[in-house]
């Protein structure tokens, strides 16, 4: 491999499998465009039949929440087990909900 | 020989030498993306080759198997298309040096072309395994063909430098192409037959696709003789270019020293 790779975006690719009904994410990779991103996505992540249909999205294009903001984004979280809908009686012919 | 066994070792040897030619780039393509794609696709060729190979060996009845005739006949055994051998470096170099894509992937995309308007064709032979064999390898070399393609007008349509190695190649390949249209005495037999297509007769049609895909990348088409009246190489009767024993070399030394090996 030469050093080219600094010079071609990354992206994120999501794969919808046969069976599934959204897009999930599959990983990244690098590409000079859109065109090829797609087609770059069905080699490395669909060989093995993993999906049906490809998005891809500029890594660039994602905002993540900032790791260091963890604490007030999730903890509040962490205590509050009724948001969990747990507590409910479930006719038996429902079983294993 | 039967003129169906040639026919179908023709086709088969074609895919098994460029599926292997492509096999060189595994690890040392220019990206790593790029290195997977080829290698799928070389991959798809030895897959075809396989299934022609097993074909032709069953009707030739001999008690070989698609391994014995990939691994253990000489370069004169072979039938494939000069075209398929050459290195992947192009012509000026010698075989121990490193790759040019732009050559590899302007040979894929004469050939590919080829193959869909082949496979397209063959679909609708009397020899029912070798339509099937068409309709299943149909799908897979479009997607060559649409990748070849898309390099293609990016080498060509990209910068001074990659234009000028695409059309170079395209250069060096294109008087290969003739002996994929170049009528022959096998070819004729399997076409009375309703087995064979008469590849003369996608010749126009191929050179339609290529245009169009060439004007896009802003490549010239070389000014080419033909089948009629240009060169035509000899792969397909068995007389090779210095090139095919070294393929065959690296590709059969393993299956040689331990004959009979699985793994």
């Amino acid at each position: 491999m030469n050093d080219t790779t600094a010079a071609w975006p990354l992206w994120e690719v999501f794969i919808r499998s046969k069976q599934g009904l959204e897009h999930k994410h599959a990983g990244s990779l690098h590409a000079v465009d859109a065109k090829q991103a797609v087609q770059m996505a069905r080699d490395v992540y669909t060989r093995r039949m993993e999906g049906v249909s490809i998005w891809v999205v500029p890594s660039e294009a994602i905002t993540a929440s900032d790791p260091d903001d963890k604490a007030e984004m999730f903890g509040p979280m962490e205590d509050k087990i009724y948001r969990h809908p747990s507590f409910y009686k479930l006719p038996r012919e429902v079983e294993h909900m | 020989m039967s003129a169906h066994l040639s026919y179908l070792l023709r086709l088969g040897d074609s895919s098994l030498v460029l599926g292997q030619r492509l096999a060189e780039w595994c690890g040392h393509g220019p990206q790593l993306e790029e290195d997977i794609a080829m290698a799928n696709i070389g991959l798809d060729l030895i897959g075809q080759a396989r299934m022609l190979l097993q074909h032709a060996a069953a009707l030739e009845g001999a008690g070989r198997d698609e391994d014995r005739l990939a691994f253990f006949r000489s370069d004169r055994e072979f039938r494939n298309f000069t075209l398929c051998e050459l290195p992947n470096s192009g012509l000026e170099k010698g075989h121990m040096q490193s790759g040019d894509y732009a050559f590899t992937i302007i040979r894929n995309l004469l050939y590919t072309a080829y193959q869909c308007q082949l496979w397209e064709a063959l679909q609708s032979s009397t020899d029912t395994q070798l339509a099937a064999i068409a309709a299943k390898s149909l799908k897979e070399s479009r997607y060559h063909l649409r990748h070849a393609a898309d390099w293609t007008v990016r080498f060509g349509d990209g910068t001074a430098l990659s234009h000028q190695k695409a059309q170079r190649a395209l250069d060096a390949l294109m008087p290969y192409t003739n002996e994929l249209f170049a009528p022959d005495a096998v070819e004729d037999a399997l076409c009375a037959q309703g087995i064979g297509v008469a590849s003369f007769s996608l010749y126009a049609s191929w050179t339609s696709a290529i245009e169009a895909i060439l004007q896009e990348a802003t490549l010239k088409m070389p000014a080419n003789q033909g089948p009629s009246t240009g060169f035509i190489s000899e792969g397909k009767h068995g007389l090779h270019s210095e090139h095919l024993g070294f393929v065959l070399a690296e590709m059969q030394s393993l299956a040689r020293q331990h004959p009979g090996a699985t793994w």
